[in-house]
């Protein structure tokens, strides 16, 4: 590549300087989260930095509540979204069928969709349906918004599966069950592993979705947003905060399990030579 | 279909394959029945039905358009397109040099600045905008910084139009920023080498090689900016204050404040419309297989 050494310093400068802008908004977060006062103002001495609020957060039944119920609400959209996210990989990268190419077109649809308008949509359709909005509800909207993504993702892993495989299997005699059980999972599998990772995490930060699907339950977002517009005190961004470690959490997670499988899969494919 | 025996020609193989990927889509298909269509043909139905009423068996009326059409609602539709517009034009600036360096330049730090900006996708958008309210406010984080630095009184940045499109771009930024550098890495090395060694200049090599080669990723990541943030609610919302009333926030306040969900109903058909035409307009035009990385054809 032509690439210079000054190319390299001022590409790199950029992208720290995106980065920096791009984290503000995190950083002011935090520092308002540490602060003793009820009303934030910047700069506060440092013997205001307070741990208060996190103890307050962690010791709340009502917060702990709030994340049982988009912990619930993550969990099952990711069972979900994975299950019928695989099956709708294989029909969009593996299989040649006759509507491949319409499918492959709509399965993208539902995410170029506001989400606010699908989820009064849905809101509008369960009333039809006589069914009261509660976090079950919240499920389906987050998996209709999510599956897309995860059928995405798994796709991807799809494209990269070795054709010889398969049809190997197919050669020796093995059933088309067979086949998918014992070759065609085990090779998805790290392509299932993100896109779990990635459907709990959607879920887990979603607002827009969940503030029309939820009914009388709440989401840890929507508890967010109502104490954002009214009744501000340093425990909102405190569990802000808490919930954003949660997801970095997941993500080092994620990061590991991708990491580790990439080695496994490379000592499993050089080990014959 | 007979499983168990070996199947010996590949065409014997094809319509078994063809019946197993139509049952495979089965379930995703249920599910956006019952969770996408349906709701939606919900919502398009509910439009035509007498204002301010909540059943759905009545006598169609075209009431509600003739309303959108009297009213001042073009205004906000006119905002949220000329805003969501505004955002994909500044995030095209931002970001082509930065996906350029991720697919082109960095090596390592590719996937750290990759990893670093997709993590934010996972937190709440409105605790992230909450930062900016927090930075922005008046004794907020840079106002604050101002007035001990350089002795300067700043009073609430918040509330204007260009702190909105501030939060769009930001929100928006990973929407824009992966499919560019997808487009990016798409790009041939060989081809630019070749242009470089012919003379070219790097302005032409971006303008006659860069731009139309990755032109598939520039325009999804457009699509994308633009239609998420056409539909977006929260910006505005939390950022702008009253200052501007987006098509979304119109639609939310005649389902929630105003109750007349049939009118609400009628402008999210509307918008729905509008959307969908320029999101199949531009999907027609290219092939997203090759942008997902398919090898053979």
């Amino acid at each position: 590549m032509l690439v210079t050494r000054t190319q390299r310093i001022g590409f790199s400068l950029y992208a720290g300087l995106v980065l920096l802008v791009f984290y503000f908004p995190l950083l002011c977060i935090i520092v308002a989260s540490l602060s003793k006062r009820r009303f934030f103002s910047f700069p506060y001495p440092s013997e205001q930095i307070t741990f208060k609020w996190y103890q307050d957060a962690l010791n709340s039944p009502q917060i702990a509540e709030f994340f049982g119920i988009s912990l619930r609400i993550a969990g099952l959209t990711a069972f979900f979204s994975v299950l019928i996210g695989f099956f709708a990989a294989l029909a969009y990268a593996r299989y040649r069928w006759r509507g491949r190419q319409t499918f492959q077109r709509l399965v993208l649809l539902p995410l170029f969709f506001p989400q606010s308008v699908l989820g009064l949509a849905l809101l509008m359709w369960f009333n039809f349906l006589h069914i009261t909005p509660a976090w079950w509800t919240a499920v389906i909207g987050h998996t209709v918004w999510i599956t897309p993504i995860t059928t995405l993702i798994i796709s991807i892993q799809a494209y990269g599966l070795d054709d010889a495989l398969e049809e190997a299997a197919r050669d020796l005699g093995a059933s088309r069950w067979q086949i998918l059980r014992k070759i065609t999972l085990p090779l998805l599998l790290p392509g299932m592993i993100s896109a779990t990772c990635f459907a709990v995490l959607l879920s887990w930060g979603n607002f827009a979705l969940s503030l029309f699907t939820t009914g009388a339950d709440s989401a840890l977002p929507e508890w967010l947003y109502a104490r954002m517009t009214t009744g501000y005190q340093p425990l909102v961004p405190a569990v802000g905060v808490l919930s954003v470690l949660g997801a970095m959490l997941l993500v080092i997670v994620l990061f590991t399990v991708v990491a580790w499988n990439q080695r496994r899969t490379r000592r499993l494919t050089a080990a014959p030579e | 279909m007979k499983t168990s025996a070996p199947v010996p020609a590949p065409s014997a193989d094809a319509s078994g394959s063809s019946l197993f990927g139509a049952l495979a889509a089965l379930p995703f298909g249920a599910l956006m029945l019952f969770g996408f269509v349906a709701p939606l043909l919900c919502v398009v139905w509910f439009g035509f039905m007498p204002p301010k009423t909540f059943a759905l068996l009545q006598a169609p009326t075209l009431a509600n358009y003739v309303t959108i059409f009297q009213q001042t609602y073009f205004k906000s539709i006119l905002w949220s397109l000329g805003l969501a517009g505004l955002t994909v034009v500044c995030l095209l600036v931002i970001c082509y040099p930065l996906a350029f360096a991720l697919a082109k330049i960095f090596r390592g730090g590719a996937s750290f600045v990759t990893y670093a900006i997709a993590t934010s996708l996972f937190v709440s958008e409105n605790i992230r905008l909450f930062g900016w309210v927090i930075g922005f406010m008046k004794n907020g984080v840079v106002g604050g910084t101002l007035a001990t630095l350089f002795d300067a009184q700043v009073d609430s940045l918040l509330y204007n139009i260009p702190v909105i499109v501030l939060g769009m771009v930001y929100v928006y930024l990973p929407f824009m920023l992966f499919p560019l550098a997808l487009g990016i890495k798409m790009v041939p090395d060989q081809v630019r080498e070749a242009a470089f060694d012919l003379g070219a200049s790097r302005w032409q090599v971006f303008r006659k090689v860069d731009l139309p080669l990755s032109l598939p990723g520039v325009l999804i990541g457009s699509l994308l900016v633009f239609v998420l943030s056409a539909g977006a609610i929260a910006e505005a919302k939390i950022l702008g204050g009253q200052k501007v009333v987006t098509i979304a926030a119109d639609i939310e306040s005649e389902f929630t404040y105003a109750q007349n969900w049939p009118l609400g109903s009628a402008l999210s058909t509307l918008f729905i419309g509008l959307t969908t035409v320029v999101v199949f307009v531009a999907l027609a035009r290219f092939d997203l297989e090759k942008l997902l990385g398919k090898k053979r054809d």
